[in-house]
Parts: structure tokens; sequence; C-alpha cells
């Protein structure tokens, strides 16, 4: 008695919503075995978990805050992996975002008012990761260079210009008064440049949550519904098809590589905008959003839309272990969970792909017969 | 009968090197693709699988070679039973197999693919001297260092053959070996083939041409619907009762000249005046072409696989740029290399590679039919598609092409050859073309498919399309064409209407000899 795998000719529709959830209940399960065996009550941390996350006061304020980077790098790497483009560059293309969004905050100043910085920032923060991964994108195109390396480079290109910004000039980004003469630090962007937030009663939605979720909108529909999506599909399944039905593969790579970009750019707007309202290298370093965001990419299946929910869950996750860490809550452990919430999804593909039967039992194999 | 050859072999002759005895096989979906199927190939034979597509051939072959594995019933190597958990495990039983969709690696080169898979170091001068050396005893000469993606398909078929010759394979199972092939290139296969069964080895010989399964099998089985119409001895088989049994009904043999209502017209619609182009290598592979192709006319072009009918189509398509000379789309002339501009000059193209360059494989049957036409309304509004009306072309064609599929939503890769082109015709077709530049349309496809896709072809000349048949079916371009052009070395060495031509003399013509043009011109 065996198993045995067999490809499925047509997924059923309920299977592309059971697979995932299954999923993420067996990474909750798995997890909770994990905690047990570390000496916790797993009912008990992940009650806290879900309490400090989502349902206490203030929490799920905090949790979209956390989710508002994710969702933006997270939509980024979704729109390039669904024609097949690696773009690995969500972090760097969020951090030179950063810096075009700050930058436009700051050359602007005081004489703009609320509506115009803001609209100045996400403009210029799509603009600088747009063309930050419009480098990768015509190495890509004209030379057929692999954007994945390509991408990952310019990362810590981006980062490298970032903090030589703050830390190594006297560029407009740093602060050359005050506290910034004693420790260097980025300068602070306008008053009249934070980006407002919605109040909802028990919790905020910040702008850049709106802004992303309209984003991830935009993009379900631009590749469910229109003939720039059809494109996507074709070159992203068959590039000889794509090229006989005389698709413009070129550029839609450029265009598609260069949206991402935005869209991660955005993100970097957000975070100058809604959170940090400086450039911090340091931070946007630490934070690694852009590779979280793949990770969420690959958890939502590349659906813009459940990119919206999953950066939630993930902002969420994350909000709790920064606020729960101490002596009775291991730090690795949010870790190991959004580690183990992958791994789960990903393996459970396999059974949204395949189906899986038992097989009779065989005779004797030809070594056993010879 | 399977029982009196069973009765024999326990009556003290040789075991049979492969046997099946009551293999079934299902899919999922209540599909049965074999059902209780009785096979022996004996030591030493050539034994021909005879059955249209979809006859369950092809997933025969692929129990024998451990791809899949039978829901029930034994197989047998030299009379032991045997069970395959993988294709390792059939290889190193001694049974090899060509597929029809080639397994190479497309980057590698020619002696890496046949490497590919063998245990011990790489050794690239001794893998390319072993091809070179295989290649010259069966006659299967190919360039040992040249990668996959350069070869024609014909190449690229000695290549597997070659692959399954290294490894020593005992028994040999060819799944429609000759649909890539020449007349000239097919005899030479044969050749290959008694060669090796000389040397004992066995061959199975899947294919539904009746002709050439009577010039090279000993013994030949006929699959109808998945089950075995009963294996019999060819000498003394008549072809009409083997043609009966694998169809179930009486069919005609002949490749007759189908009647056309109309008759080439005056009006040119193609017409290539002096092109040259490169091929893959960057070596000149069509050295300057003068063909014209009239309204209502069918151009069929012959010749042995790799002379330049490959980069010709894709000229005439827009998909290779021609270093010099030009080409005229109904009297449009293409001005650069754009698959899009030559289509809105009137241009329809099944290209050789349906699944891969015709199709995109993944995507659904209605998207594949949308391909180019969801450009423009009414399957598109400015930049947004029009799903409803995508979906309802895409039932409408489907029913019109006569697609069997479960519907329209269906991934293109899962439909069988016959309905794939069927897909690719009917989008072509829809597109109200001017030219149509046909490469191989009926290669692989099963006596039915054949038939549906020719009366298209000359529906479609009806019509006033003018037709540009590239083709290594020399019946199939005898029985289409009104003018045949034999192309060599990228060349048009001659061409001829059809009332004139000579099997014999186009024959001489694709292997590059003139001689007798001189001696008729003289």
């Amino acid at each position: 008695m065996g198993l045995r795998l067999e490809r499925r000719v047509d997924r059923p529709r309920w299977l592309t919503v059971a697979v995932p959830l299954a999923s993420v209940a067996v990474a909750l399960f798995v997890g909770g075995v994990v905690i047990a065996l570390s000496g916790n009550d797993a009912v008990d941390t992940y009650a806290r978990i879900l309490e400090r996350g989502f349902t206490s006061r203030g929490a799920f304020t905090a949790t979209l805050t956390a989710a508002t980077p994710l969702l933006f790098t997270g939509l980024a790497a979704a729109a390039a992996f669904r024609m097949g483009v690696f773009n690995i560059g969500g972090e760097g293309q969020l951090i030179v975002g950063a810096i075009g969004a700050s930058g436009a905050a700051i050359a602007l100043g005081d004489s703009a008012s609320g509506p115009v910085l803001i609209v100045a920032m996400v403009v210029a923060g799509a603009a600088a990761g747009a063309a930050w991964a419009g480098i990768a994108a015509v190495l890509r195109a004209y030379l057929g260079t692999n954007e994945i390396i390509t991408t990952l480079m310019l990362n810590y290109l981006a980062i490298n210009l970032a903090t030589y910004l703050v830390f190594g000039s006297t560029s407009a980004w740093r602060e050359l008064t005050g506290t910034g003469l004693m420790f260097p630090q980025g300068k602070k962007i306008p008053d009249a440049a934070r980006w407002p937030g919605i109040d909802f009663g028990n919790f905020t939605v910040g702008l850049g949550f709106f802004l992303g979720t309209a984003i991830a909108i935009g993009l379900f529909v631009l590749f469910r519904a229109t003939r720039y999506g059809f494109s996507v599909r074709v070159i992203g399944d068959e590039p000889r098809a794509a090229r006989y039905a005389g698709m413009r593969t070129r550029r839609t790579i450029l265009s598609l590589l260069a949206l991402s970009g935005a869209v991660a750019g955005i993100g970097g707007a957000s975070d100058v905008g809604g959170t940090r309202y400086l450039l911090d290298p340091k931070a946007l370093g630490q934070a690694g959003y852009g590779y979280a965001g793949i990770v969420v990419a690959a958890l939502a299946r590349l659906n813009p839309l459940a990119v919206v929910g999953v950066s939630i869950l993930m902002g969420g996750l994350a909000n709790a272990g920064r606020a729960l860490q101490g002596p009775d809550f291991p730090a690795g452990l949010v870790g190991t969970l959004q580690g183990l919430l992958l791994v789960c999804t990903l393996a459970g593909e396999l059974f949204a792909r395949y189906r899986v039967r038992r097989t009779a039992p065989t005779p004797a194999t030809p070594g056993a017969a010879a | 009968m399977s029982e009196s050859d069973v009765a024999r072999a326990s009556a003290g002759g040789p075991p049979p090197a492969l046997a099946a005895r009551g293999i079934t096989k299902r899919f999922p979906g209540g599909v049965v693709a074999n059902e209780h199927v009785d096979l022996e190939v004996l030591p030493g034979e050539v034994h021909a699988l005879l059955g249209e597509n979809g006859a369950g051939k092809s997933t025969l072959s692929n129990c024998f070679t451990g791809l899949y594995r039978p829901d029930e019933g034994t197989i047998l190597v030299d009379g032991e039973p045997v069970a395959f958990h993988s294709p390792r495990d059939a290889i190193e039983a001694g049974i090899g197999m060509v597929h029809q969709h080639f397994r190479l690696v497309e980057s590698f080169t020619v002696a890496e693919n046949i490497a590919l898979g063998e245990h011990g170091p790489v050794r690239r001068r001794a893998d390319a001297a072993r091809v070179r050396e295989l290649g010259e005893r069966y006659g299967l000469g190919v360039d040992p260092n040249a990668r996959i993606w350069q070869l024609s398909v014909g190449q690229q078929q000695r290549v597997e053959i070659i692959k399954a010759l290294s490894r020593e394979a005992r028994i040999l199972i060819l799944d429609e070996p000759t649909a890539v092939l020449t007349p000239h290139e097919a005899e030479a296969l044969f050749e290959v083939l008694r060669r090796m069964t000389a040397e004992g080895r066995s061959v199975i010989f899947i294919s539904h041409k009746l002709d050439e399964v009577r010039a090279v099998a000993d013994r030949v089985t006929v699959l109808r619907d998945g089950r075995s119409e009963g294996t019999r001895p060819l000498a003394g088989a008549e072809s009409r009762e083997l043609a009966r049994l694998m169809v179930g009904r009486d069919v005609s043999l002949t490749a007759e000249a189908p009647t056309r209502a109309t008759a080439p017209t005056d009006e040119v619609v193609l017409a290539l005046r002096g092109v040259r182009a490169t091929g893959e290598h960057g070596q000149e592979s069509l050295a300057g072409i003068d063909l014209e192709v009239r309204a209502h006319e069918v151009v069929g072009v012959c010749g042995v696989s790799g002379n330049g009918q490959r980069e010709l189509a894709e000229v005439v398509a827009g998909m290779r740029p021609p270093t010099s000379g030009t080409v005229e789309i109904a009297g449009t002339r293409l001005a650069k290399a754009d698959p899009r501009a030559a289509q809105r000059a009137g241009l329809a193209h099944v290209p050789e590679d349906r699944m891969h360059t015709g199709l995109s494989p993944s995507l659904p049957i209605e998207d594949n039919l949308a391909l180019t036409a969801h450009r423009r309304p009414p399957l598109s509004t400015g930049p947004f598609l029009r799903r409803r009306r995508i979906r309802e072309r895409a039932v409408a064609l489907m029913a019109d092409y006569d697609v069997r599929a479960p519907g329209p939503t269906t991934p293109t890769r899962v439909l069988s050859g016959g309905n794939v082109q069927k897909v690719l015709l009917a989008r072509e077709f829809s597109s109200d073309p001017k030219v149509l530049v046909a490469a191989s349309p009926t290669r692989g496809l099963d006596v039915g498919a054949i038939e549906a896709v020719r009366s298209l072809l000359v529906d479609a000349a009806e019509r006033g399309v003018g037709v540009l048949l590239l083709s290594e079916d020399l019946d199939e371009i005898l029985s289409l064409s009104d003018r045949i052009a034999v192309i060599y070395e990228g060349s048009i060495l001659a061409v001829v209407d059809r009332a004139d031509a000579d099997v014999e003399e186009l024959g001489l013509l694709m292997g590059g000899d003139r001689s007798h043009l001189a001696d008729g011109a003289a």
C-alpha cells in the first residue's frame, strides 16, 4: 500500500479557499507544539498574541501600522511575480521611495499645504521606486540580465545611499540643527506633510493603508480585466506564444517592473509620512520590509486582494511579538510562526495542485526480481 | 490472438522480451486509457502498435517506461514480472523510449543531453565522440556540440534516438517517430530499426500510419478506445482490415486530392522577393527566396527538415527579420519583423510548434482563442477586456470547430493533439485572414483530425485565402497544393504545378539533386 500524487486537471474553486485556511491551521498547530516544547502554555500564548495583536485597546491600530509597509512591498512582489519577473528589490525600491518622498517634503517645506505635500510625497516616492526598479528592468529587457541578481544588488546600493545621505554627508535629508549636531539623524518633514488617519472609534486606519488597499484593488482589476493583464499572463506563461501573438514583451517587462517599483516606493513614502516623519536608514535597514513582502506575496499566492489580508496577519504577529517580548515570551517565536505559515502554505499548494491517491500493493520490484 | 502467443511462449520458445498482461490504466474524470490490454513483444521483432490518437498507445508505452503505474495488470520483461517505480527502473530493465514530445534540455548541447542522467564524471570529448560514433553507425548524423534549441524538430528526434541507443536499450519504444521525418528520413530510420532487430533488440513502433507500419513491422497490435483488437503478423494482414480495426469503420486509404470549388486567381496575396535570413546559428538559412501565393491558391513547400522551412514561416509571420529582400502580405509590405503588423495585414499563422509558440499552454482555452483578438472590440473596450464576450466567442468557436474539452476554462495543455490544433485553427481562421501560413499542420494527428484539418485548409482556399503549406509529408503536399515548391538549403530549387508533379522527381529535388531538371530543360 502506498500513496501517490496525481496532477489535477482542473482545480475546484473551493480548494483555492480551503487549502490556505487549512495550511494556516496546520501552521498554528505545529507552532503550538513548538511553544509547548519550549515549556510554555500554547493556548495561553496564542490568546496573548491575539489580544496584543488584534483585540486589545490600540492593538489593531498598531497592527495596521505594522502591516502598511508589508502591504506595499507584498503588492510590489505579487505584481512582478505574476509575470515570472522576480523582483527581489522591494527593499531597495521602498528605501529610495522614502528618500524621494522625504526629499520632496523637505524641499517644499512649510510653504506648501498638507494635501500638496502628501501628493508630492506619493508622486516622488513612486517615481523614485519606479526609477530604481527601472534600472533592473532595462538591464533585463535589453541585455537579458537576471533581475533577481540586479534587484538584490540594488537593495544594498539603496540602503547605502540612504545611510550616506543621513550619516555620511551634509545633505538636505540630514538634520543640521539642535540634537542633530550631536548625533547624525534625518531631518523631520514639515508637520503639514504628516499623513492623516481616519478614526473608526476603536482603531485608526492610516492614509497609507487606505492607499495600499486602493492599489491592491487597482492591481486586481489590472490583472483580471485588462488587455495589459492578459499580456502579462501570456508572457509569464509562455514568452514564445507572446512573441507569436505580437505582444510587446520588452515594453511589458519595463512597465511591470516600474509599476512594481512604484508600489514599493509609495510604501517608502508612506513610511516617512505615516510613521517616522523622517528618513531613518537604520530602522529601514533593520525592518527588512522588502523581504517580508516577498513572504506576504507568496502567502497570498500573488493575489493582490489576498495580500491585504495576509499583510494584516503578518503585521499583527509582528506587532504582538514586539509588545509581548520578555522573559516568558520567546523572542524567536513570532519569526518561527511566520516561517511555519510560509512553509505550510507552500506545502499546501501541493494538495491544491495534486490529488493524493492510495495505490494497490505492487508486485516485486525489478531489483527484487533480479 | 494473444492466447496463441501465450501458448507458443509457454511451449518452449523464448519468453517475450516485453509483455503486458491485462494492463488497465484509468485517469481522473473517468477516462479509461487502457482496459485489459495484452501485448507480447518478441526478441528481434519490430512490433507495431497501431491506433488513432487517444486509443491508448501513449498511455501503454508510458506504463512500459515507468512514467505511469498501471492500475491493474502486470508487465513482464524476459518473462519476469516487474514493477517500475520510476523511469530509471525501466531504463535499467533495458527499455528505452523516444517520445513524441521530446524530453531534451533546450539550452544543453546534444552531447550533454546524451550524458544527462548518467552517473560518473562529465567527459565532454568522450560524450561527443560517442554521439558521433552512434550517429555514424546508425546514420543519424548530428553535430554533438549544437545546442538543442538550434536544431530542427527532425534533428532533435535523432538526438532522442541516439540517447536511447547510447543507454543500450534492448527494447526501444518509438512514439510516432516518423511524424517529423521526410519519406527519405523515415526510410533511413527503418534501416536503423532493422539493424537493431538484427542485433536481437526489440522495437515497439507506435503509429497510426498503415503504410509505414507495413514497411517496417513484423507484427502489429491494433488498439482502439483503450482496448486491444488483437495481434497479427503483417504478412497476410490486409491494410483495409487493419484500418477498419483501428477506426471501427471503413475508411478511404488513398490520399485523393480533395476537389475545390474555386481556382486560383491572379491576385497575389503573399509575395516574397529575394528574401534572405539567418538561422539560430547565425548561418544563412534563407538564400534569396522568391515566391508568390495567389488568392484561392495552396502553395506547398516540401523539403527535408532543416532546409529553411522554419525560417521561411517565421519571416512571413514577422517573427524573424529578413537580412534582405521584402515580404508583402495582401499588398502591405512588412517594414520590420513585427508579428502584429503581419496579422493586421491579413496573416494567419499555424506554427510548427503548436503548444508553445502557437498557444500559451497553461491559459484556458477561451484565452488562447482570444490571444490576438482580445486587443480589439468587441472583445475589449479601451484597455478593458470583455470577459463575457470572450467566453461566448470561445463557446461558439469550440462548437464550430468541434473542440472536445470539458469547457472553455480548461487549461489548453490538457487537450489532446488534435484538439490543440483545432483551437489554434479556430483562432487563426476567425481573424478572417488573406494569407495562411501552415507549418506541418497535421503532424502527429490521428486520421480523423488530419481529415478535419485538411478540409479546413481547403475551405480556406475556397474562401479566397492564399495558403502557404509547409509540410514534410509529401502525400499531404501532393493532395492539397496547386503548386509545389521544393526548398533545399534555403533556396527554392523548383516550383512545379501539381499536374506535372512527379514523386520521384520531387524526392530527388528534396535531396538537392537538380540534374534531371537540366536534362528536362535541354
